[in-house]
């Protein structure tokens, strides 16, 4: 298989967890709230529902398990920053270390363990296509999440939904005045983001790498957070992004393919370069960075 | 239904029962959660609080650990009161081990008595190196320190991985990743005789005095504190934020790195893998459980190392993974932050009550 074929082929499997847990992200972002745990939900929800799927419960359920793990952990921190006015921030870096403790707590006994993961579903005749035709044999869940993202630009911009969480975080004092109360709808928002980052770990460690190890989400959680800057809050460019991060993620298999002779540290670190040299080149348009953004980001709420 | 409705003036007294708040409502769920996992709830507790007190070897190994974590929080705390988050202390810290390192492993038959001086100096610049990156970023560039200094710290911890498996690699080592020994003059002298306990703990005090000076009589830190508290009043008064951004994040790199040197100077003596053992996410916590303040966090990084200390004892007596430190301290930082809100808010508890002030 040609290197390009090999790309084509991983991309979208590769975006996906990063796709998820970005689109969760936004959501909550949209509505004015910072969720810095990411990284910590993920990884709490993938030991999960690899331990599901380890005993035996199916994949269904797996998923399950790891969106209401990280509904439940995003609803905590919730609580402390929307009822006890915690410094976002803070409370999110404090979920984090929480959960990824105990991601570890719980997948202690499994480590290294592996598991089976999903069949490839065909689209017949595209996947028979020489070169891209790898493009059309996906897992389900990938199927589902490019729905999901079409599904998440629809409500944001085209309901009555997506509306009303915007202006939660643009102006949540206007919304307020007409009668959107935002602190509800900022915990609705979250426990959203918290489903989708628990899907994502849950996609990472029961169907694209099928093993559990500690620390395995290793900056997916921080990239889908950087991922929403990237798209400057706008669902197709995060998808954009998601992509792109998944692509570079095979670099690494790609290049021993090809036969690069690069060192294996280096080519690890290249999702984690590329993101601050991105980073940067998104950022500096000041502009364009203060009419994507949330107006009311990392603020809180006082009625 | 409860409600919190400001309050006219800081409360003092909240400000300070929000750690013991904190502590004691860690205990209580560290106890709930260790049970349902069945391992002795009452051993675990008695382990990871007592036992670090109970001889002078662990009592020892608690100040060896306080001296880094005194060190790093320091530092944060400036950037975290002028809003500059710096969570990549960790990348700091090692990009400190490895320029301190460079010294003996380029240098292996040096018997100079500034060995370990030189390292020092190298390890700080080499943490207010990694740490320059983040502000030039910030202020040329408009990004978000968070994610760049965290992403900073991903990349670090592959560069000590690529100079462990190759070029540093001791070539009598058995092909472990780590490198040579380092010589006696490479080492920091020891403090307290008879323990492992050395001058790092020395330079954590002395960042605790400077960051006091810092913080309550200087110029510099008044306009660190109101570009933190208020950043439009701060500008108006002419305090440039670029400025708050290079002195927190240098400051922050500063400590850091130097943590990383006495680290490798110290009870590690080589570099290795274990010099990122997580002191500076850890030291996030500890400067906010000190209430971001020079004095609290000495108490709070004393604390800190003993549940650390005493997690490793745990590990033994109540069967308890390493993994339950990095619960309790979880839980201890978003019950604290969560307690603070008493701080600023007083608790009304009727309703009507609340209706009669809003």
């Amino acid at each position: 298989m040609s290197a390009l074929a090999f790309i084509l082929a991983g991309t979208l499997a590769a975006a996906t967890p990063l796709l998820l847990a970005a689109l969760g992200e936004l959501v909550a972002e949209r509505s004015g709230v910072l969720n810095l745990g990411l990284e910590g939900l993920m990884a709490l929800a993938a030991a999960l529902a690899f331990i599901v799927v380890y005993q035996g419960g199916g994949h269904a359920l797996a998923f399950a398990v790891g969106a209401v793990a990280g509904m439940v952990a995003a609803l905590v921190f919730a609580g402390a920053v929307l009822t006890f006015r915690a410094n976002q921030v803070a409370a999110g870096l404090a979920i984090g270390i929480l959960c990824l403790g105990l991601s570890a707590l719980a997948g202690r006994s499994f480590e290294s363990l592996t598991i089976t993961g999903l069949p490839k579903l065909e689209v017949p005749l595209l996947s028979d296509l020489p070169t891209i035709g790898g493009l059309f044999r996906q897992d389900i869940v990938v199927w589902l999440a490019l729905l999901g993202t079409l599904a998440i630009h629809v409500m944001l911009r085209h309901t009555k939904v997506g509306l009303i969480v915007r202006a939660v975080g643009e102006n949540p004092r206007a919304a307020q005045a007409i009668g959107h109360p935002v602190i509800p709808i900022r915990y609705a928002a979250l426990a959203f983001g918290g489903c989708m980052a628990g899907v994502a770990g849950a996609y990472a460690s029961t169907v694209y790498t099928p093993l559990w190890a500690d620390g395995m989400i290793a900056g997916r959680g921080w990239i889908a957070i950087a991922l929403v800057v990237f798209g400057t809050w706008q669902t197709g460019r995060v998808f954009l992004g998601a992509c792109l991060f998944g692509a570079l993620s095979l670099a690494e298999l790609a290049a021993q393919v090809v036969g690069v002779q690069l060192p294996s540290q280096l080519l690890a670190s290249m999702p984690y370069l590329v993101t601050i040299v991105v980073l940067g080149l998104i950022s500096s348009n000041r502009r364009r960075m203060r009419l994507n953004s949330v107006a009311s980001l990392g603020e809180p709420f006082e009625k | 239904m409860p409600e919190f409705v400001p309050r006219e003036h800081a409360s003092v007294r909240a400000s300070v029962l929000a750690p013991f708040l904190a502590l004691a409502l860690t205990v209580v769920v560290s106890l709930v959660l260790f049970a349902l996992l069945g391992k002795p709830s009452g051993a675990a507790l008695h382990a990871l609080f007592i036992e670090p007190f109970l001889s002078w070897y662990s009592f020892s190994e608690v100040l060896l650990k306080t001296g880094p974590l005194l060190l790093i929080a320091q530092g944060l705390a400036i950037g975290f009161r002028a809003k500059v988050f710096n969570i990549g202390a960790e990348g700091q810290l090692i990009l400190g081990a490895i320029c301190a390192s460079a010294l003996p492993v380029y240098l292996p038959t040096s018997t100079s008595p500034w060995l370990w001086p030189a390292m020092m100096v190298l390890g700080a610049l080499g943490g207010a190196l990694w740490a320059s990156i983040a502000a030039l970023w910030r202020t040329w560039l408009n990004a978000s320190e968070i994610l760049v200094t965290l992403m900073l710290s991903l990349v670090a911890s592959q560069l000590l991985n690529y100079l462990l498996l190759g070029p540093w690699k001791d070539p009598a080592g058995f092909n472990f990743p780590q490198s040579v020994m380092f010589q006696y003059e490479a080492m920091l002298p020891t403090l307290l005789p008879g323990t492992r306990v050395n001058v790092s703990l020395l330079f954590g005090l002395a960042a605790t005095l400077a960051a006091w000076v810092l913080m309550q009589l200087s110029f510099l830190g008044y306009q660190l504190v109101v570009g933190g508290l208020a950043p439009r009043a701060a500008s108006y008064a002419g305090f440039r934020g670029g400025r708050a951004v290079w002195v927190s994040l240098l400051l922050g790199g500063l400590a850091a790195g130097l943590a990383g040197a006495a680290e490798v100077a110290g009870p590690i003596g080589q570099l290795q893998r274990s010099v990122a053992s997580g002191y500076g996410f850890t030291a996030i916590t500890v400067a906010y459980l000190g209430g971001l303040r020079p004095l609290g966090i000495v108490l709070s990084s004393f604390l800190m190392a003993v549940i650390t200390i005493g997690g490793d004892s745990a590990m033994v007596t109540a069967d308890l993974p390493v993994a339950a430190v990095r619960v309790v301290q979880g839980l201890l930082l978003i019950f604290y932050l969560a307690a603070l809100v008493g701080v600023r808010y007083r608790i009304v508890w009727s309703r009507i009550a609340t209706q009669a002030t809003s």
